[in-house]
């Protein structure tokens, strides 16, 4: 296994994992029972990928457990807290409408990714016709929820530029995904008479950003509660 | 959990004895009707490998199917490796008739043909598996597990699960 195999599984891993974490933070809490079953339902989908994955990079356990911070490769998109309801679904349409292009392509390809890509990818399909529906109920809905969706759009957009750029290792031409991915995306806010975010796709402030190790302030917070029982009773099992 | 000598079995009826596990989320259906039973090859004498294929890529049923496969065999004396395959991914046309026989008969519903091309999604009506009616709304697109949906029915008006096409 190479070292950039390794970074990629890694890199594709920690996004899985982490909006997998975030997801179940909903457990308890949705808006509806339903949706408490359906996001809790996608983040185990999610952990099941990133289970898949970070074993190609190493052990699981010790890496979603026992890493720091800066050593996670994920993007920053998933590990935006999940605000109210309106911008966890923003971050699920952003998210699944890259993640299927994503999966698509290593399907298609012939790495070690590509069978759990050609299962995977109907998964994701599924995550992000549950966020599209979400986001046109929201944004077509009342005043308050089109505000709500309006705001949300806005305020993780500028996190989705890092979602295309290249990652070592991984033989996928992230670059290239960008035009579909916006026409997706903006055919979908256009149909919840939303508008499509203009301000700038990435953070200034954070060069290479979560790709290069570099994380948002709620990343280590969430990371203490995802690794705490494992470092203060290592090894513990149910 | 191997208990004696290993009893004479050839891998087909290794497969067999492995297909026969219920489902540990659905017992109604056995592994071998829910189609996640692959291969099974003997290895050696009393040493076998099954490999199981997950439904959804995090279904946490995998491991107690596993376990409980390693028991049954077990139970004739084998030793028995189970290993996970994502390739070819599992889709609910693998279920076998009997399989959908009986998931109708416990109230849920069972899955229709898988869509092909997925450019046109058509919305197939889901037949109430209690009265038959084909007059049944979605509620929720998850459900009690992530392989099923939860609808309820117009004509009957009770809820019930519906197992997704994948």
């Amino acid at each position: 296994m190479t070292r950039a195999f390794k970074n990629a599984a890694t890199a594709l891993g920690d996004d899985a994992l982490v909006l997998a974490q975030r997801l179940g933070e909903w457990s308890g809490n949705a808006p509806t029972l339903e949706e408490d079953v359906a996001l809790t339902n996608i983040g185990l989908d999610l952990l099941g990928q990133a289970r898949f994955l970070l074993s190609l990079a190493g052990d699981e356990d010790e890496l979603a457990y026992l890493r720091e911070e800066r050593e996670f490769r994920n993007v920053q998109l998933v590990e935006q807290p999940n605000g109210d309801f309106a911008h966890t679904i923003a971050r699920q349409l952003y998210f699944s409408c890259y993640q299927e292009l994503l999966y698509r392509e290593l399907a298609s390809g012939d790495s070690q990714t590509a069978g759990l890509a050609a299962k995977a990818v109907k998964e994701v399909a599924y995550h992000r016709d549950h966020a599209v529906q979400w986001t046109l109920r929201l944004g077509d809905g009342t005043a308050d929820s089109h505000e709500r969706m309006r705001r949300a759009v806005d305020a993780l957009w500028r996190f989705t530029g890092e979602l295309f750029a290249p990652v070592e290792g991984l033989d996928v031409d992230l670059p290239a995904l960008r035009g579909e991915w916006l026409a997706t995306v903006s055919q979908v806010l256009e149909r919840a008479t939303l508008t499509l975010p203009t301000g700038p796709d990435r953070t200034a402030w954070a060069a290479g950003a979560g790709r290069q190790g570099v994380h948002t302030e709620s990343f280590g917070r969430m990371l203490a509660e995802m690794q705490h029982l494992h470092r203060s009773h290592p090894g513990a099992t149910w | 959990m191997v208990t004696g000598a290993a009893v004479e079995l050839t891998a087909s009826e290794l497969r067999d004895l492995a297909g026969s596990v219920p489902d540990p989320e659905l017992p109604v259906l056995t592994l071998a009707e829910l189609g996640v039973v692959r291969e099974v090859r003997v290895l050696g004498p009393g040493r076998a490998e099954v490999e199981l294929t997950p439904t959804y890529t995090g279904c946490p049923a995998l491991e107690t199917m596993a376990s409980d496969i390693r028991l049954v065999l077990g139970g004739r004396g084998w030793d028995a490796r189970v290993t996970t395959v994502l390739t070819p991914a599992w889709s609910t046309d693998w279920i076998s008739a009997e399989g959908r026989r009986k998931l109708q008969e416990f109230g849920i519903a069972p899955p229709g043909p898988v869509r092909s091309g997925g450019a046109v999604f058509v919305e197939l009506t889901v037949r109430c598996p209690h009265c038959g009616s084909p007059d049944t709304r979605l509620l929720s697109r998850f459900s009690s597990t992530a392989c099923k949906a939860l609808r309820s029915c117009n004509g009957c008006g009770e809820p019930f699960d519906h197992f997704k096409e994948l």
